[in-house]
């Protein structure tokens, strides 16, 4: 029925299927809306957010989604950058996803703010000394840079593309997006590091509070390391995700496993810098705040909490050492048992990252007489929170549907 | 973070609380509250999501009966001044991104702008304090009480977040009165300048004042060792800052003869005692 | 944001962020100016530049 709209040389199932099977995500996504609406009608007393949380399961899904998003701009720094030609058959899909993320995470900020209709203060009455004005400049103008680089293929469909002032704006686009993506990329390693420094600074939290060159605390160079190491891992993760769903082969496995080599050498060094950066911490500067860095977790409960101890193995060893050594050997990627496992871990170990930054600092007591508070999301934050997955995969199934976002798509499916 | 016009002379105001005389009434709480039509909940019973601009803390020395000894402890917004001393970098005041709330170098006051504040409350995970609060709900007076909000202060929105202002409106009120009887600036010929915590102490536990003025009692109870290297630093043993090693610098003061109280103010590891730890180095 | 509003000041630290962040808006939009006029020149005024090899593709 829409066939004429398919990228050229491709098989998609029929329409009504396909609609059907986005019946169950578009009732998640209703479900999301209506959490929102009743957050924004209502306020946000629909949350479980207290004045001890004042910032909690919204902030770190922010903080994460940005993270794992960055698999757009490393790949596109990669590419047109560094030269890697060889990234041009995934990096539509790493654009996509990163533009599905950075989106989210601006409905997310929409719906966390208490007075939404104000949040072009932060620009107007912009405060140059805090890290969230850089963030949101450095968000907002890379989410229009994710747009520019996404706009393009829009236009490649194949309908589209037939009308002459379309084709050329797609050519003369693509033409200049180099300067584009470089002008991203360094936008992206400053917002990156300075959702870093959201915490990094705050010197009246001793769990979040780092050391600083100039102007910025460790946690701005680890932020935009990690999420440079762990954003590609999520980009193979979703890539291998779709090629199960579509049961076809979209990428070819150089690409996959250069991608993945890459990542795994920056999963390496920056989980040690994360080593050295927690050992620091635990041993200087904790102890200079009257801090012994047992005390930053909460270790009274049961240790299953999530403020408990746990939490930081994970981040590191399973999530850190384990993936990245499987991923810089070629016996590693190659098995695709382990590559699956890498590239989840490596997901999970940037998202654990972001938790622990967010959740940890506004749970410890600080005050010698203060004590551990625990914090459950309502479920109008658990919608709001899954509303942007149910979007994303909305968005990610109309452009796989319509749009040429695998290169190689045609060529190792023959008998479509 | 303007520097503001110094045709007068620069203040800090701040506060001492004696908290060998806090019986933990809470009239101070009440007083603050009233004084600053602070919003209230029909259910108060989850105080995460009260507002308490002034809150008294209750927390005892460990000890089982019949050694307890129990402390109460008045927390207004300590008005921080920051690691860099006079210059406004407050925990809260460097991170907000819309300039909502501010260090007034003229008075030493963190002010909070409700109608620019949309809400972000990063501001709030900057305090260590819990002297910040999120208005989570529409502020709503029980009927024919709104006629009893004080008109000089004005009552929030949902959705910004507030805290104590060391009756602000009160200093613009006394400013109002120097001006009209010709003076230019606080001296002893005017009355002076006080929070309604201050005033509705049944114990006189609090003293409020300029720091900077050598007459006042609150710098002769505090005595500002300038020598020290963090600022601020009290140069009475009696005296403590909450949390001082962070390097906050508050401008709110505790008093108290008991050592176990004063040792509660801040985090000691081993053998550190409130007289004897080191600090961190200050980047100013 | 701007000069004008009453919070601004000329110090470094304006100067340095608001001029990245003006900077990057200016690549941006200069940028996408520089794709749309070109585009309105190729498809309408076919001849405005000389025809290449790689003009069409």
């Amino acid at each position: 029925m829409d066939s004429v709209l398919f990228p050229k040389g491709v098989k998609r199932c029929s329409l009504p299927m396909f609609l059907l099977g986005l019946i169950p995500v578009v009732l998640v996504l209703l479900w999301g809306v209506y959490a929102m609406l009743l957050c924004w009608i209502k306020g946000l007393n629909q949350t479980n957010m207290n004045d001890s949380y004042g910032f909690a399961l919204w902030i770190w899904a922010d903080l994460a989604v940005i993270a794992i998003g960055g698999g757009a701009f490393f790949s596109g720094l990669l590419k047109y950058v560094f030269g890697k030609d060889e990234l041009k058959n995934i990096i539509n899909y790493a654009v996509l996803i990163g533009f599905i993320c950075y989106s989210s995470a601006l409905l997310i900020l929409a719906i966390d703010v208490g007075q939404p209709l104000r949040s072009w203060f932060i620009f107007w009455h912009a405060n140059v000394h805090s890290m969230l004005t850089e963030v949101a400049f450095c968000l907002s103008c890379y989410f229009a840079v994710l747009t520019i680089e996404y706009i393009p293929l829009i236009l490649e469909n194949r309908k589209l593309n037939e009308i002459p002032f379309i084709h050329n704006m797609s050519h003369n686009m693509h033409g200049a997006m180099a300067v584009f993506a470089a002008t991203g990329a360094f936008l992206s390693c400053f917002h990156q590091g300075s959702l870093g420094g959201v915490p990094g600074v705050l010197y009246g939290r001793p769990y979040a509070y780092r050391e600083a060159i100039l102007v910025w605390p460790w946690t701005f160079f680890l932020y935009t390391w990690s999420a440079a190491a762990c954003g590609p891992c999520f980009t193979i993760l979703v890539t291998k995700m779709t090629e199960v769903i579509t049961r076809k082969k979209l990428v070819k496995d150089k690409v996959i496993h250069l991608l993945a080599e890459i990542s795994g050498w920056m999963i390496l060094t920056y989980i040690i810098a994360k080593i050295i950066d927690t050992i620091y911490w635990a041993q200087v500067t904790a102890p200079l705040m009257g801090f012994h860095w047992t005390e930053f977790f909460d270790s009274a409960r049961s240790s299953l909490t999530y403020h408990g101890q746990w939490i930081l193995y994970l981040e590191i060893i399973g999530c850190g050492i384990i993936p990245a050594l499987i991923l810089i050997t070629k016996k590693g990627r190659q098995n695709t048992g382990a590559l699956w496992f890498a590239v989840a871990m490596a997901t999970l170990g940037v998202c654990i990252n972001r938790w622990t930054m967010v959740m940890q600092p506004m749970a410890m007591p600080v005050m010698t007489f203060d004590s551990w508070n625990l914090y459950l999301p309502s479920w109008q934050e658990w919608a709001t929170t899954i509303l942007p997955v149910a979007y994303g995969i909305i968005l990610i199934a109309i452009s796989y549907r319509y749009l040429p976002i695998f290169p190689q798509e045609s060529e190792l499916n023959p008998s479509d | 973070m303007k520097e503001g016009h110094h045709h007068r002379k620069e203040k800090k105001f701040g506060m001492v609380i004696d908290l060998d005389k806090c019986t933990g009434c809470g009239a101070c709480m009440v007083a603050c509250m009233a004084e600053n039509n602070v919003p209230f909940k029909q259910n108060e019973t989850d105080k995460l999501d009260s507002i308490t601009w002034m809150r008294v803390y209750k927390f005892d020395n460990g000890k089982k009966f019949p050694d307890t000894e129990v402390c109460f402890l008045p927390r207004p917004c300590m008005h921080c001044e920051g690691q860099s001393g006079h210059s406004g970098h407050s925990p809260c005041v460097s991170v907000c991104p819309a300039t909502a709330t501010d260090y007034d170098t003229d008075s030493g006051i963190v002010s909070q702008i409700y109608t620019r504040c949309f809400g972000c409350r990063y501001c709030m995970a900057a305090c260590p304090y819990h002297a910040r609060h999120f208005n989570w709900w529409d502020p709503v007076w029980p009927e024919g009480m709104e006629k009893a909000l004080s008109p000089n202060v004005s009552p929030r929105m949902r959705g910004v977040v507030e805290k104590c202002s060391f009756c602000f409106h009160r200093y613009q009120l006394a400013m109002d009165e120097i001006y009209a009887k010709g003076h230019r600036d606080f001296d002893e010929k005017v009355p002076e300048y006080q929070t309604a915590c201050t005033q509705a102490c049944p114990t006189d536990a609090i003293v409020f004042g300029d720091l900077n003025n050598p007459n006042h009692e609150v710098n002769q109870i505090v005595k500002p060792d300038h020598n020290h290297r963090l600022t601020g630093k009290s140069g009475n043993p009696k005296v403590f800052r909450l949390l001082e090693r962070l390097e906050t610098n508050p401008k709110v003061y505790y008093l108290s003869s008991r050592e176990w109280v004063r040792r509660a103010g801040d985090n000691y590891q081993g053998e550190e005692t409130p007289e004897n730890y080191k600090v961190k180095e200050v980047h100013h | 944001m701007f000069w004008f509003s009453f919070e601004w000041i000329w110090d470094m630290g304006h100067m340095v962020f608001m001029g990245g962040l003006w900077y990057a808006l200016g690549i941006i939009g200069l940028g996408m100016t520089y794709v749309i006029i070109k585009t309105i020149l190729d498809t309408f005024y076919p001849d405005f530049f000389e025809p290449g090899p790689d003009d069409h593709h």
